[in-house]
């Protein structure tokens, strides 16, 4: 019972596969839903959605807004990126700040060092009910955690923006349905089949820029929780933290105060790709203190409307 | 170092519950080196937390507290391998007979399904039965992962056993190939690493067995090319392109082309992938294209090759139910098929199909996770193939109007061994 092997001529590989799936997947939102909104925070994995969906409605101009929800403790870099690739591109950029949730009273001030990272559910939950969007694009992976690599491309959230893992609707073939009741949303992943190693080749064949803090420079940096927190207004070192200057680079992009830097000689896009093909440790293992809470820190926070 | 470029092949497991299926996954992954370090330790540490003693791999995959608590798999979980020629896209599907919705979800976008069995049961009811999900769902390679054989003192005889039973059943729901191989997914023989417990074994391992794997070509072959159009682009100067993604064959520009289902005639003048242009648009790509003559295509209709697919609006589809309430004739519902949604009714159930004896027996309703045939008619018309023909075009759900839910899985036509 064997058939005689059939492998077609290669006509297309498989970031070319990655790259045509998520073009779909935007395409389909767009078409389903009335208000779609791309949260774009400036980091790689937004980048490469938005980069998409400009390919995805070329020549024309995206047909929705982007958004970053800003906690206020950013690397100056990224902000810059920011801004930067919305005036490129030509979209409308709206920034939701966490300090507006903070001022209004709707959540409570962790202080200065203190972590917004868990706030920024509430900041993104009023700006989807304020802009009425009921569709939300995120650059969200399914290899970086297990929480995420059972979520479904098009992830439903109810009228309260919570995501119920054990009521997901069945997705089946490519066959996207994207309609929701008035205050409910979705959540769409354009990008969930593709790996840390997938983005980075693909930035390099777009030649795409990216913020500088990728890359290799040095900085000053301190030894906190094991992880390389670089020094300035949101990391200041406590008593018996050491201020050092050493080459790093960030392998992902969050608020300054809990992302750590890489010890990395990797200044190019080529030598990143050397890089995390060998790597043993996974880009939130090495970078996001904000995963290390608990063994479903992501799935709690994802069940409370979290990107 | 320049990495390779690589091919993609889709698979998802099939399993009953503690054949040992997660911790296949979870062996792949490690065995591969597609585990991180941080993600392993945590393994190790969720295995002490619950008790289980030694690593329990299945960690690896069943993420969400229920499972861990449960110690089963609820949902499919998306797991990513890598070769130098190959990505892997493995949908890990759950057991459980409650979950099956999420099984045929898991096989729906899958080239090939990947079977783990235990040695000493062999097939089981929820095995069989999702390997009658699979076949319906037009996976048409099988690759069989005989696991246990640690157990059962690594017998040829008992491994043969298990292979004849899944032989039977693979022919009698027209799988095209079926590769077995002895395994323990636990001490990882034959995972990875070909067994010296097996010297009787001269197959490839399980991940040589999904590197030379030709899956997933069967809808490639001659029964046209297909353009659903998701998107008008609208070109300086006024022309317009047509964007979607190709289905079946391949396109190339000066192809004549059919629009449906206006039944218009034309040719296809250009194709681009952004704004480059390309030579040749084959399945899985999206693009658009512009035509030789003005026509008011729009989302919905169809760009085709021949041989042509059929334009309906009453047809015959097996149905995988996965409403809360039975389905029975007269129901309204909304259909998406490819890039369009229509009402629609359900004329008649034709019957409910037996998992154990594929017999189609006579019913008034299906109800929850059964598979049936019903006819249905549609508001507006469709551009349907067969779905053993092709599967984007043969496809469609049904969707609750109400709570806008999607409550069932439908394939155009009938299955051949029903």
């Amino acid at each position: 019972m064997t058939t005689t092997p059939l492998r077609l001529p290669r006509t297309a590989d498989h970031l070319d596969l990655l790259e045509s799936h998520a073009i779909f997947i935007l395409r389909e939102v767009v078409a389903e839903c009335e208000r779609p909104v791309l949260l774009f925070s400036g980091g790689k994995d937004s980048a490469v959605l938005l980069h998409l969906a400009a390919k995805a409605f070329a020549p024309q101009l995206l047909p929705f807004p982007i958004m970053h929800i800003d906690t206020g403790q950013n690397f100056p870099e990224v902000l810059k990126y920011r801004d930067a690739v919305a005036k490129d591109i030509g979209a409308r950029l709206i920034v939701a700040k966490v300090q507006d949730s903070i001022d209004k009273g709707k959540v409570a001030d962790p202080g200065p060092m203190g972590s917004r990272n868990r706030l920024q559910t509430v900041t993104l939950l009023d700006a989807i009910t304020d802009n009425g969007f009921d569709a939300a694009f995120g650059g969200a992976r399914r290899d970086e955690d297990k929480a995420r690599a059972k979520e479904r491309i098009l992830s439903f959230r109810d009228a309260f923006g919570q995501w119920d893992p054990r009521q997901q609707r069945p997705e089946l073939w490519q066959l996207y349905q994207g309609k929701v009741n008035p205050g409910e949303h979705l959540r769409a992943f354009p990008l969930s089949d593709w790996t840390e190693l997938d983005i980075w080749q693909y930035i390099e064949r777009e030649n795409m820029t990216l913020p500088e803090i990728y890359f290799a420079h040095e900085r000053e940096v301190l030894l906190r929780d094991n992880m390389w927190l670089a020094v300035g207004p949101f990391v200041q070192p406590r008593e018996g933290e050491i201020v050092e200057r050493r080459v790093v680079r960030f392998r992902t992009v969050g608020d300054a105060n809990c992302t750590g830097a890489v010890d990395s000689s990797a200044d190019t896009l080529a030598a990143i790709i050397d890089e995390i093909a060998i790597a043993n440790v996974s880009e939130r293992g090495a970078t996001r203190a904000d995963d290390r809470f608990s063994e479903t820190a992501m799935e709690d926070r994802k069940r409370e409307g979290y990107f | 170092m320049k990495l390779a470029l690589k091919d993609l092949l889709r698979l998802a497991t099939i399993g009953s519950v503690d054949d040992g299926k997660s911790t296949l996954i979870g062996r792949l992954l490690v065995d591969t080196r597609q585990l991180f370090d941080d993600q392993f330790d945590a393994v190790v540490a969720a295995s002490e937390k619950r008790g289980v003693g030694d690593l329990d791999l299945s960690f690896v995959t069943d993420g969400l507290r229920a499972e861990r608590e449960q110690g089963i798999t609820i949902d499919v979980a998306y797991r990513y391998a890598s070769t130098p020629t190959r990505k892997f896209i493995i949908a890990d599907c759950p057991g459980h007979v409650q979950y099956t919705r999420n099984m045929a979800t898991g096989a729906s976008t899958a080239d090939l399904a990947l079977v783990v069995l235990d040695v000493a049961h062999g097939l089981k009811e929820q095995t069989r039965r999702h390997l009658c999900i699979a076949a319906l769902l037009g996976v048409h390679n099988l690759i069989v992962a005989v696991n246990k054989l640690d157990e059962a003192n690594w017998s040829q005889a008992a491994f043969q056993g298990v292979v004849d039973e899944l032989e039977t059943i693979a022919r009698e729901l027209g799988f095209a190939s079926m590769t077995a191989i002895p395994i323990s997914a636990l001490l990882g023989d034959n995972v990875v690493d070909a067994s010296s417990n097996t010297p009787w074994y001269e197959g490839p391992t399980v991940i040589e067995a999904l590197e030379q794997s030709d899956a997933g070509t069967w809808t490639r072959t001659g029964h046209g090319a297909r353009l659903p159009i998701q998107w008008v682009l609208r070109q300086p100067g006024g022309g317009r392109t047509y964007a979607g993604m190709v289905n079946g064959d391949s396109f190339r520009p000066g192809d004549v082309v059919t629009l449906l289902p206006a039944n218009i005639t034309t040719a296809i003048t250009a194709i681009h992938s952004g704004l480059k242009g390309r030579a040749e648009a084959g399945a899985g790509l999206s693009v658009d294209v512009k035509l030789a003559d003005e026509t008011d295509a729009g989302r919905g209709d169809m760009l085709a090759s021949a041989p042509l697919p059929t334009v309906t609006n009453e047809f015959i589809a097996t149905i995988c139910w996965f409403g809360d309430k039975a389905l029975v004739a007269g129901q309204r519902l909304r259909l998406k098929h490819t890039t369009k949604v229509t009402p629609v009714r359900v004329n008649a159930i034709e019957g409910v199909v037996d998992i154990a004896t594929l017999k189609v027996n006579p019913s008034e309703q299906l109800t929850t996770n059964e598979i049936g045939l019903a006819t249905l008619r549609t508001a507006d018309p469709l551009v349907v193939d067969d779905y053993g023909q092709n599967r984007v075009t043969g496809s469609f759900v049904l969707i609750d109007e109400v709570t806008n839910a999607t409550v069932a899985a439908g394939m155009i036509g009938r299955a051949t061994f029903l």
